[in-house]
């Protein structure tokens, strides 16, 4: 375990690395600047700023200042809302992200595994047709779609839950403004994980073990919960890494329909202001997340199936 | 004997023949041609210009004149959904293109040269595999600037990885068939091994993986676009006019249609081109790795 965990550190670090070199190069190899589009900047100002962001400084020597900041856990000055550093703005916001990304990932996870196990063993059957339509379904309405369609008809419509917004406090009513977002944004892994559940289970159900289990007259729940679900979910496990990158694209498109503060629109913003630091600060925010979760994910692999070596 | 019943038919012909018993498939083929053919005519017969406002006819719902209403600035939705499905068809078209012809080409390169030389290449993939690619095509968009070549010139540079890993697959088991050997015995040049006898072979899971990438890159596009960063006005694309109308809802008035056509147009053609490209595999009987 712990060499396992040293090695996908260092494989982590180099991942990011790589990251920030690409990003910081394709930005500032890009025609214009962040003071471009200000009309009529004088110069004075205009080379006054520069020397603010290390901007008059050579290529290599503001790569440097800027990896050195990385280093010291600085994300550096935010161009659009100077003076405020890039720290400060996305760390409230990235508490939101995350929570709505762990909200879409659990609604994913505690609906399309039962969906799946329930299709595996009524195969064929009712619960197989439902399972398999909702797929289609998740195929065809991405979340920039199925969200404003579930506002206008449970909160416009209906009337029944809030249009937007993240709730002021965790209880109660609050809680509903929750709900759509969350379903936005694991709406489409449902989906997948449902078939995916179905397809390992139905794998697994034909083994031997399985038998075995039968034949010494254990019932089916148990025999499904216990013995095939622990086999049956690994493709599920190795779905979940690349889902946690799909999650925060998403959770940027579903943080727009319902205006939820995350950090999303900060990137989508920054970006368009060519705000760089911020643009960078976010992007290797959202890739730590992934790289951490796909550790989570190969330890939980590894305890699932034993044969599989952490490595 | 007769000769009729020896008449020798191509695996290609077979796995058509099998696509073609598939229903689901045959029958998202010919939807998926029907809205292709729409999004061409449908601005040409129509009566209404897809950029002419009448500020008076605002905000119509569906009617017999405004077959899907009309939008904010009093423009014919029917017109704007099919001339924005022209868009998302042309970037999800030539973004394969682009895709596949990276793909193909970097993976046969690296299934035809072997040892060292794949091993860099292929590990150059697993690397661009590990990148949020996305969040780097926001980045390259806002760069870039906003317009149609660039939205499907960067969606395609950075959707070849997996086309290149299958092509490779395959062609590092062609190379060592002996259909390959007995050309080469023959004193056959090697360009002329990889387009005469190998790329034929591989055409059937290129075909599929090809199909398969024209959806996602058409939903990357719609993506894009919703957040502002694809297509811009006046162009149109089924992702900026599902933006639109979501931008639109409020609690006093539903514009219901604002969202509904162009989200209907959009998850019909999803919707088909997954089925057709899954019925291709099937009928290949692609492996996919």
């Amino acid at each position: 375990m712990g060499p396992f965990l040293l090695k996908r550190l260092a494989g982590g670090l180099l991942t990011l690395l790589v990251i920030a070199t690409l990003c910081f190069f394709i930005i500032r190899f890009a025609p214009g600047n962040p003071f471009s589009s200000e009309r009529n900047l004088p110069p004075e100002v205009k080379r006054n700023l520069e020397r603010e962001f290390n901007m008059d400084k050579p290529l290599w020597v503001q790569y440097q200042l800027r990896m050195k900041g990385y280093l010291s856990g600085d994300l550096g000055p935010s161009i659009k809302y100077y003076p405020k550093r890039v720290n400060e703005l996305l760390l409230p916001s990235f508490g939101t992200s995350l929570q709505l990304g762990a909200l879409g990932f659990g609604f994913a996870i505690l609906l399309g595994v039962p969906i799946g196990i329930l299709s595996a063993a009524r195969q064929n059957r009712i619960p197989d047709y439902i399972s398999s339509s909702l797929a289609l379904v998740g195929i065809c309405i991405p979340n920039f779609l199925l969200g404003p369609i579930l506002v206008m008809v449970f909160s416009l419509s209906l009337r029944w839950l809030p249009v937007a917004g993240w709730p002021e406090s965790f209880g109660g009513e609050e809680l509903l403004k929750l709900l759509l977002p969350a379903i936005t944004l694991g709406a489409v892994h449902v989906a997948y994980i449902s078939r995916l559940t179905r397809a390992g289970m139905l794998d697994v159900l034909h083994k031997d073990f399985i038998r075995t289990a039968r034949a010494k007259g254990l019932d089916e729940r148990t025999v499904f919960l216990k013995h095939a679900l622990k086999n049956g979910i690994t493709p599920v496990l190795s779905y979940a890494g690349p889902m946690a990158a799909y999650i925060f694209t998403g959770s940027v498109v579903v943080e727009k329909i319902f205006n939820l503060p995350g950090m999303g629109q900060h990137f989508v913003d920054a970006a368009l202001a060519r705000d760089d630091a911020m643009v960078m600060g976010a992007v290797l925010i959202y890739s730590c997340l992934v790289i951490a979760f796909n550790v989570v994910v190969d330890v939980g692999y590894s305890w699932l199936d034993p044969r599989v070596r952490l490595t | 004997m007769t000769a009729a019943a020896l008449e020798g038919r191509s695996p290609t012909q077979l796995a058509l023949r099998r696509f073609g018993k598939n229903r689901r498939a045959m029958i998202s083929f010919w939807l998926l041609i029907a809205v292709g053919l729409s999004t061409l005519l449908v601005p040409l017969v129509s009566p209404h210009g897809y950029t002419i406002q009448k500020l008076e006819n605002r905000k119509q719902p569906p009617s017999g004149t405004y077959w899907m209403g009309t939008d904010f600035n009093g423009r014919d939705l029917m017109v704007r959904s099919f001339m924005g499905g022209r868009i998302s068809f042309a970037v999800g078209l030539l973004a394969t293109s682009v895709s596949l012809l990276i793909g193909v080409a970097y993976g046969a390169c690296a299934g035809f040269l072997g040892g060292k030389t794949d091993a860099l290449m292929m590990r150059f993939v697993d690397v661009l595999y590990g990148l949020p690619h996305m969040f780097l095509v926001i980045i390259v968009m806002t760069i870039l600037g906003r317009n149609f070549l660039v939205v499907f010139m960067v969606l395609g540079c950075f959707s070849w990885m997996t086309m290149s890993r299958i092509v490779r697959g395959q062609v590092l088991s062609l190379k060592e068939k002996e259909f390959v050997e007995a050309a080469r015995g023959l004193g056959v040049t090697t360009p002329a091994i990889i387009s005469r006898h190998m790329l034929p072979n591989i055409l059937g899971p290129v075909i599929v993986y090809a199909t398969l990438t024209v959806p996602s890159v058409m939903l990357q596009e719609a993506f894009l676009s919703f957040l502002g960063l694809g297509i811009s006005e006046p162009q149109t694309s089924w992702g900026l006019l599902i933006s639109d109308g979501a931008g639109a809802l409020n609690p006093l008035r539903i514009f219901w249609w604002l969202v509904v056509f162009p989200g209907s147009l959009l998850a019909i053609t999803l919707f088909c081109l997954n089925s057709v490209g899954d019925g291709l595999r099937d009928a290949f009987d692609v492996q996919q790795k």
